[in-house]
């Protein structure tokens, strides 16, 4: 372990902060410091915030923290906006919401920006999530940015997910489409203080209701909140208690953590071919021609793309050998 | 990984450089974050990472922001006249928690009389009102770097 790893595994917000900020960076050696925090991951309890923009995710972040507090958890937040299309820029503004935990030491907040990646997170947000389980917090909150319907990575990450739903958006069939809907371990409808709460909720349970639950499956319940007041917040950290008991069931636990570590090696490993694939052929000399190649018509990128994952894997190399036998891999073309 | 730019596709998955992060927060009693909001909206047009932590906030507050989002800068607006308190009180928590090297930059309703004064303890820039935007974003893309 070295100095960076040891000072976050006894908690230093600063040490954590200037990885969390080199993993989001891309900055190699952040990775050497991750690979040797990895294995004390996984004690922290995970849970995802999702929703349209405006419907208050913000709002009920720090109001579940106000709770957990209560309860003597340690909280982490990642929460994420939108990095500009145009500039590269970005406004992250969910700390706002947030500032009354600016002084807890039992709350750290991370502000990432999307940073081009879709599917509701940043590319970072598994390795930041890993870094706040290293350093010891109890609870990890991770606010998406503000989603249509499509953006569903959260449910892969987060042990517990939470849709927010607002009153007045679209009609029952909204509610019966694929996506957003479908990964709600708990429905929140949030300003139920609004004209039409009840009959957004209606719809929603009407949709749940719909699906196929086999005896002892979790059916997501669905609740009224008013997060500006705090009203329901109660009511819905005893739902996620009764989720984590399920998740915690043996099995399921077991099958959460699989399909965990599968986004965890994909997403990792998407980046990283891409990369070596991309800068190999760029290395020996073939990455201009192809495209000239291409733009001429003359060559199509399905025809190149075979080519070049038909060369690129060994995974022999990775039979029965440790895995930095993976450095080794290469049978060029 | 996604590229939207005309370059050569063969730059783009080397290791991305570090985007500027800033801080914008509005310290003490006044409400008006006008001002603010400009910046930050203005600094995002430029390429930054802005994270705005709203109004009302304390030097302590700011700090601990700054820390947790290992900030490259901190902007303030400062209309409420509390200015020669609260820079140098902001300077001196960065200092407690070896954050020396952040910028620490601002703008607001600020004597000219004051601001040499607030320089000479540390604060890097201040800008007075009128100033065009322009201004103020060249001088951060000009002053302020991301940490190596």
């Amino acid at each position: 372990m070295n100095a960076a790893g040891r000072e976050i595994l006894a908690g230093n917000t600063r040490a954590a902060a200037r990885l969390m900020r080199d993993l989001d960076d891309e900055i190699p050696a952040a990775i050497r410091t991750l690979k040797r925090l990895y294995r004390h991951t996984g004690r922290a309890y995970i849970l995802g915030v999702t929703g349209a923009p405006g419907s208050g995710k913000s709002t009920l972040v720090n109001r579940i923290t106000t709770h957990l507090r209560k309860r003597g958890k340690s909280v982490g937040i990642v929460a994420i906006d939108p990095t500009s299309p145009f500039s590269g820029g970005a406004i992250l503004g969910d700390r706002i919401r947030m500032q009354q935990h600016a002084l807890d030491e039992g709350v750290f907040i991370k502000s990432l920006a999307t940073r081009g990646h879709l599917g509701g997170l940043s590319r970072s947000t598994i390795d930041i999530v890993n870094v706040m389980d290293a350093m010891g917090k109890d609870v990890i909150l991770i606010e998406t940015v503000g989603v249509g319907q499509d953006e569903v990575e959260i449910v892969k990450v987060a042990h517990t997910n939470l849709v927010l739903v607002v009153p007045g958006l679209g009609d029952d069939i909204q509610a019966i489409k694929a996506g957003i809907l479908e990964i709600a371990d708990i429905f929140v409808i949030n300003k139920s203080d609004r004209d039409g709460a009840d009959k957004a909720k209606r719809e929603i349970e009407t949709m749940v209701s719909m699906g196929i639950f086999k005896e002892g499956k979790w059916k997501p319940p669905v609740l009224s909140a008013v997060a500006a007041t705090d009203e329901g917040t109660v009511e819905l950290l005893e739902a996620v208690d009764r989720h984590q008991e399920y998740i915690y069931q043996e099995g399921n636990l077991l099958r959460y953590r699989r399909e965990k570590a599968r986004v965890e090696l994909v997403e990792i490993l998407k980046a990283r071919l891409i990369e070596k694939a991309v800068s190999d052929l760029d290395a020996h000399g073939l990455l201009d021609p192809l495209l000239t190649e291409m733009a001429k018509k003359r060559l199509d990128p399905y025809t190149i793309s075979e080519k070049v994952v038909d060369h690129s894997f060994a995974f022999h190399l990775l039979n029965g050998g440790k895995p930095a036998s993976v450095k080794g891999r290469g049978n060029r073309r | 990984m996604a590229t939207a730019k005309g370059k050569s596709v063969a730059a783009t998955p080397k290791k991305a450089a570090r985007k500027v992060r800033i801080l914008v927060g509005k310290p003490g009693l006044d409400g008006h974050d006008r001002g603010a909001k400009i910046i930050a909206r203005a600094l995002r047009d430029a390429g930054v990472e802005v994270i705005y932590t709203g109004l009302h906030q304390t030097p302590e507050m700011i700090v601990s922001a700054a820390a947790q989002e290992d900030v490259d800068g901190i902007g303030l607006s400062i209309l409420s006249g509390a200015h020669n308190y609260l820079f140098p009180r902001i300077l001196q928590l960065l200092r407690e928690k070896k954050m020396g090297d952040v910028v620490l930059f601002g703008g607001g309703i600020i004597p000219d009389d004051d601001i040499p004064k607030l320089v000479k303890k540390g604060v890097d820039r201040v800008f007075t009102p009128g100033t065009p935007i322009q201004e103020i974003v060249d001088y951060v893309n000009e002053r302020i770097r991301p940490r190596k």
